[in-house]
């Protein structure tokens, strides 16, 4: 296919872009410690949780914004940022589905987030995030009965603080870097998750956030035990409105798993991207990190990203416990002028370790896209085993696509292979297809869901066909 | 870190000994010295030196080489023996006695720096400096700042050479000292030639070594160029390599190393017409506490260029290798190939390796690779030389050779390639013993 | 079915083809031999649509309908299918996908909807079976880490689902043993009916032996210059193109 061709983007609208009209309450923009007691006290939290988040933000003040990924952005104004926004409800908080305001169960059917029936039919139990605040839960009685706890962070901060206190930033330190001091010190909502001993969670559990209000900015805090022999499968997505201004995403995710333990974690980051000059879209910078804490413990990041002006992200593993694993699978589409420098980090730091990482990324339009990796074994991790694959696929001439990954290897007894290709869909490719009747843009997306393949299969069910979907919407155009 | 003042001191010496030199030379000296100045040494925070500490060279006290005797014996020691064009420096400094230019064809000089700036100031100062600039690192600053001698190699269009030159930079034993040496090549028009630029110091040397070589590649030009670095294992080593291709221009690095107390390597290779291709081997291997960073830079800034890079690293002993590789495909640069790869082998586990094989693209019909491996010699390669017979630590032994073979392997000189495999050899640890198979050197 | 008339074709500015003129009937099973360089590839490549290729002079009619006219699926939608000389490999994109995409493609731009998919797949487990396939071959990437003749087969796998108006095989045969060119030959000739014509592009008469046509061309430098039944074939064999150089020479 001659570069021309590709050349012409045709852009369909962000599906997810509609803003919800739903009255809210919204703190004015700023950040200061009576911002923080606000938010602390609004949440009914205790004092030790108040004197954590303001430990936060006095090292955040110290700290200066990373300069160093492959992105290029205007300095963020954090002064211009509201730091809370929560939908007016009748009550202080819903008790159920019915207390619910319409309109924001409305917002999540707009999405196609089952929190009725449908989520019954799906057997998954959804928290949604909405602005600030954790709107709803679902199937928490099923999950009680197995000793499963599914609530918001704020829930668990109030109803389960020995566990929040003994576990909460324990793996992404308060002082970690500087999104996540920021998210520390001001953290809205999230969901936490408890998986006692020996129980495998009895269904797939999901949270979706949403940033609704103008102006805000959205950090979340997630939090999953799993002790020892527990098993869970999580999934997450995001969606936001079309606004023309940029709006901070700036989440923590800590997973700790104790011996034997699996956690799954899934994302399919849908943020809005900003139009085709770039203007507007979430500016996405998160940090995710698991802790493989005991003894063949397992934890897997799945994700697709295919919104965001801006991400950076990278979910990463510690792989402390003798014969832990980690393991990511990435599929990062960007088009427009989006910027993505995502990758992982996987810490060799126990006996027998192993982590794989297979990272795919698809750059079209004018977007520009980095995988950054690292690849740690620490001197007493012998037999580590890590496999990388990373392969890019460019998509028309204006785009750019990049890998840096480092390698620090510091036992003689690892292995660790890393791979990286770059391409471009083949015009032979195509032609097979072509000659077969199929149209080009279906050729398209069959080949780069084919190329996206060794990750899609790697998602639960249900997010596999929805990144299908969303792969062709993000790519739509992106052939003439 | 800030600049040691033991380093400008040094300068202001130098510049009151100053024999004249051309003003621009000395502008530029000046422009290197405050540039080294504001810059200081890197330190880890900078990513170019994330991996590489040089405080023992920012703290080391280096004085300026004095003359440049040396025994026929003590040379005899430790150079390459072979048929060629030679240059001889001692420290730094010329050493007109053991160096032996012989008969050069028309058309092809191979002079010392400083006559290069006597016969010829014009032409050697309109490219001295024009690929490494100031700006490049601080030591590309300090050496800009000491520059005084060095090779300039200049082949008009179509000129071959059939002979090797050879550029022997000796480091003595004794009090240590430091030297900034340059190299230029400049070869016209579908010239070609091979240059070796050989760095070795004596046993008990403890000197810095700082160079600085330019290589301009005019249309259709072919350059095979060799780096063998034996460095004394009380030395610094810190180099960079530049090379500005034009089309159709062909060039191949054999950057080896052995080495050295500390050794940085930099390699940047621009392809900037058409059909420009450049072929870079690697080889470093580093046994006790011994520090090798290699970093390579491959520019593809025209389309239809086409590079092929092959590192390979053995870290024995407490020893840190780094290799950091760059492959750049500049906007519209399209039918580009660029394949990297980096393979290391730790034979013991104090030994350590830090690689970060990177891909920049911006041109869509483009076929990059690149591939990072780090592992250990196959068991089952050591199980089949042993079922044949093979002892086991000769098996290793004869497995990491062989691994480095591929790199060795492209090599047209079979004195380089000699002396690297009796090197490695000899310094393999006791469970790789290659005694008896392998005339080994001490 | 198919009419070329006074076909020019042009590659990189090289006329490649100077002329051809050829009827295909419904029915017909026709191939073009030649030798090296004659233009045969290039007269696939027209055909199928590839780019690259500028037509510069004479018509192609195909099923009543301007075959230059159409996009590359278009004329596979409307019955025109290509069997590859070199099958391409596309990872990840496992066979079955690949077929019901493309049978569901042709289906919807003749107005029917997609295949029920128990349909599908009683429709390509006959085939696979008749073509001595595995069928673990439809949850492998198309064509990816094939054998040579295992991709060949796979080609004529798709003609006997997708059902084409015209099959088109270029050098068909290259790279296959003997076993794999008689299952191939059975597959082409089960192929075979009184609506649907073949043409095979060879330059070897040895296919000719499996799969009898009804006409014989011999393609030299971008023309035909003979045209016979299928002794035509026999007597290249025995005699090579070398008589038929002088002969048009003259």
């Amino acid at each position: 296919m001659a570069t021309e061709e590709m050349e012409q983007l045709v852009r369909r609208e962000y599906k997810q872009g509609f803003v919800t009209d739903i009255e809210s309450e919204t703190v004015p923009p700023g950040l200061d410690e009576d911002v923080i007691a606000f938010i602390s006290q609004k949440k009914g939290e205790p004092q030790w949780m108040l004197e954590w988040r303001l430990d936060a933000y006095h090292q955040w003040l110290k700290m200066t914004s990373p300069d160093w990924a492959h992105l290029n952005y205007p300095p963020i104004d954090y002064q211009a940022i509201s730091y809370f926004s929560a939908p007016k409800s009748k009550d202080d908080a819903p008790k159920s589905l019915d207390e619910v305001d319409p309109k924001l169960l409305e917002t999540y059917e707009k999405l196609g987030i089952p929190l009725h029936e449908r989520a019954a039919l799906a057997g998954v139990a959804v928290d949604a995030v909405f602005d600030s605040v954790s709107v709803t839960t679902t199937f928490k009685d099923k999950l009680h009965e197995a000793g499963v706890i599914f609530c918001s962070i704020s829930e668990a901060i109030r109803e389960h603080p020995e566990l929040v206190k003994k576990y909460l930033g324990t793996v992404v330190p308060k002082g970690d870097n500087y999104f996540a001091a920021l998210n520390s010190a001001v953290f809205t909502d999230g969901s936490f998750v408890y998986v006692p001993e020996g129980v495998e969670c009895p269904m797939e559990l999901s949270t979706y956030f949403r940033i609704n209000a103008a102006n805000t900015g959205q950090f979340e805090r997630t939090l999953i035990i799993c002790e020892k022999q527990a098993q869970v499968s999580y999934l997450e997505g995001c969606t936001a409105p079309m606004r023309d201004e940029n709006q901070l995403h700036a989440a923590v995710v800590e997973l700790v798993a104790l011996e034997d333990a699996y956690i799954k974690y899934s994302t399919v980051q849908n943020w809005y991207p900003g139009d085709e000059d770039g203007k507007g879209g979430i500016y996405n910078f998160v940090t995710k990190r698991g802790d493989c804490r005991g003894d063949r413990s397992k934890i897997t990041w799945t994700q697709v990203e295919t919104g965001s002006a801006i991400t950076w992200k990278y979910p990463s593993c510690l792989l402390r416990g003798d014969g832990s694993v980690g393991e990511f699978y990435s599929v990062a589409v960007t088009n427009g002028r989006q910027q993505a420098d995502t990758g992982t980090k996987m810490i060799h730091i126990g006996k027998d370790t192993k982590s794989t990482i297979v990272a795919k990324g698809i750059a079209a339009g004018k977007s520009d896209q980095a995988y950054r990796g690292l690849v740690k074994i620490m001197p007493r991790a012998k037999n580590a085993r890590n496999f990388t694959q990373c392969d890019s696929l460019l998509i028309g001439d204006r785009c750019g696509a990049h890998t840096f990954p480092y390698q620090e290897i510091s036992n003689s007894s690892a292995m660790v292979e890393h791979e990286a290709t770059t391409s471009k869909i083949g015009d032979d490719q195509l032609f097979y297809c072509r000659q077969r009747g199929i149209d080009e843009e279906d050729a398209v997306n069959m080949i780069v869901n084919g190329f996206c393949k060794d990750v899609f299969q790697e998602l639960p069910m249900e997010f596999a066909v929805e990144a299908e979907a969303l792969l062709s919407v993000t790519l739509e155009g992106s052939v003439g | 870190m800030s600049a040691p003042d033991t380093f400008l001191n040094r300068l202001t010496e130098y510049v009151s000994s100053a024999v004249d030199e051309p003003s621009w030379i000395a502008a530029r000296r000046q422009a290197g010295a405050a540039r080294f100045e504001a810059l200081g040494f890197p330190t880890r925070r900078h990513e170019a030196w994330k991996y590489t500490d040089v405080s023992r060279i920012a703290n080391g006290e280096f004085a300026l080489p004095k003359d440049a005797e040396l025994s026929a014996e003590r040379f005899d020691a430790l150079r390459l023996n072979f048929d060629a064009h030679r240059l001889v420096f001692v420290d730094g400094l010329l050493s007109e006695t053991l160096s032996d230019i012989g008969a050069l064809p028309d058309g092809i000089s191979v002079e010392p720096l400083s006559k290069a700036l006597i016969d010829n100031h014009e032409a050697v100062g309109g490219q001295l400096g024009r690929l490494a600039n100031v700006d490049f690192s601080p030591f590309a600053a300090l050496n800009t700042a000491f520059a005084h001698e060095g090779a300039v190699i200049r082949l008009d269009a179509g000129k071959v050479i059939e002979k090797p030159i050879y550029l022997l930079f000796f480091s003595r034993s004794g009090s240590p000292v430091m030297s900034h040496p340059r190299v230029l090549i400049s070869a016209g028009a579908n010239s070609e030639a091979m240059v070796v630029e050989h760095y070795v110091g004596e046993q008990d040397a403890a000197n810095f070594t700082n160079v600085i070589s330019e290589v301009f590649l005019d249309r259709g030009a072919n350059l095979t160029h060799y780096k063998l670095q034996e460095a004394a294992q009380s030395e610094f080593h810190v180099s960079s390599l530049h090379v500005d291709q034009s089309r159709e221009s062909n060039f191949a690095s054999h950057n080896l190393n052995l080495g050295g107390a500390l050794v940085r390597n930099d390699l940047v290779c621009d392809l900037n017409g058409e059909n420009a291709e450049t072929a870079l081997w690697g080889l470093f291997f580093g046994q006790e506490r011994q520090h090798v960073d290699n970093h390579t830079q491959v520019n593809h800034n025209s389309p239809r260029t086409f590079s092929n890079e092959n590192y390979k690293g053995i870290l024995g002993g407490r020893a840190r290798g780094v290799f950091n590789g760059r492959v750049y495909i500049k906007r519209d640069a399209q039918q580009v190939r660029g394949y990297q790869s980096n393979a290391n082998l730790l034979l013991s586990d104090r030994a350590e390796i830090d690689t970060k094989p990177e891909l920049e693209i911006y041109a869509d019909d483009v076929q990059c690779s690149h591939g990072a491996t780090t592992g250990q010699l196959d068991e089952n390669a050591v199980f089949a030389l042993r079922a044949r017979g093979i002892d086991e630590q000769t098996a290793r032994g004869l497995l990491t050779l062989a691994f480095a073979n591929e790199v060795m392997e492209a090599t047209r000189l079979p004195e380089v390639a000699e002396r690297v495999e009796r090197a490695v050899a000899g310094k393999l640890p006791e469970r790789f013993n290659l005694e008896g198979l392998v005339e080994v050197s001490e | 079915m198919l009419e070329i008339k006074n076909l020019h074709a042009t590659v990189e500015g090289n006329e490649i083809l100077k002329g051809v003129n050829l009827t295909i009937n419904p029915g017909e099973v026709h191939a073009i031999m030649g030798p090296n360089g004659a233009g045969k590839s290039t007269l696939s490549a027209v055909l199928a649509g590839r780019d690259g290729y500028e037509v510069s002079e004479g018509t192609i009619t195909f099923d009543g309908k301007d075959l230059l006219e159409l996009e590359v699926e278009e004329r596979a939608q409307a019955g025109l299918l290509m069997g590859f000389q070199y099958p391409v490999e596309i990872p990840g994109v496992k066979n079955i996908y690949l077929l019901k995409a493309a049978l569901n493609a042709q289906r919807e731009a003749r107005g029917e909807g997609d295949i029920p998919a128990p349909e599908f797949m009683k429709l390509v487990k006959e085939q696979i079976a008749f073509m001595k396939m595995d069928p673990s071959f439809l949850q492998r990437a198309v064509n990816e880490g094939f054998s040579g003749g295992e991709k060949k087969r796979n080609e004529i796998l798709q003609m006997l689902i997708l059902q084409p108006k015209l099959a088109l095989l270029d050098e068909i045969d290259s790279g296959l043993d003997i076993d794999a060119m008689k299952v191939v030959a059975e597959g082409i000739n089960s192929l075979r009916n009184s609506q649907r014509s073949i043409l095979l592009v060879t330059h070897y008469q040895r296919l000719l032996d499996y799969i009898t046509p009804d006409h014989v061309h011999v393609l030299v430098d971008g023309r035909i210059v003979k045209s016979g039944d299928k002794s035509l074939a026999h007597e290249l064999e025995a005699r090579g193109y070398e008589w038929i150089l002088e002969e048009s020479a003259a």
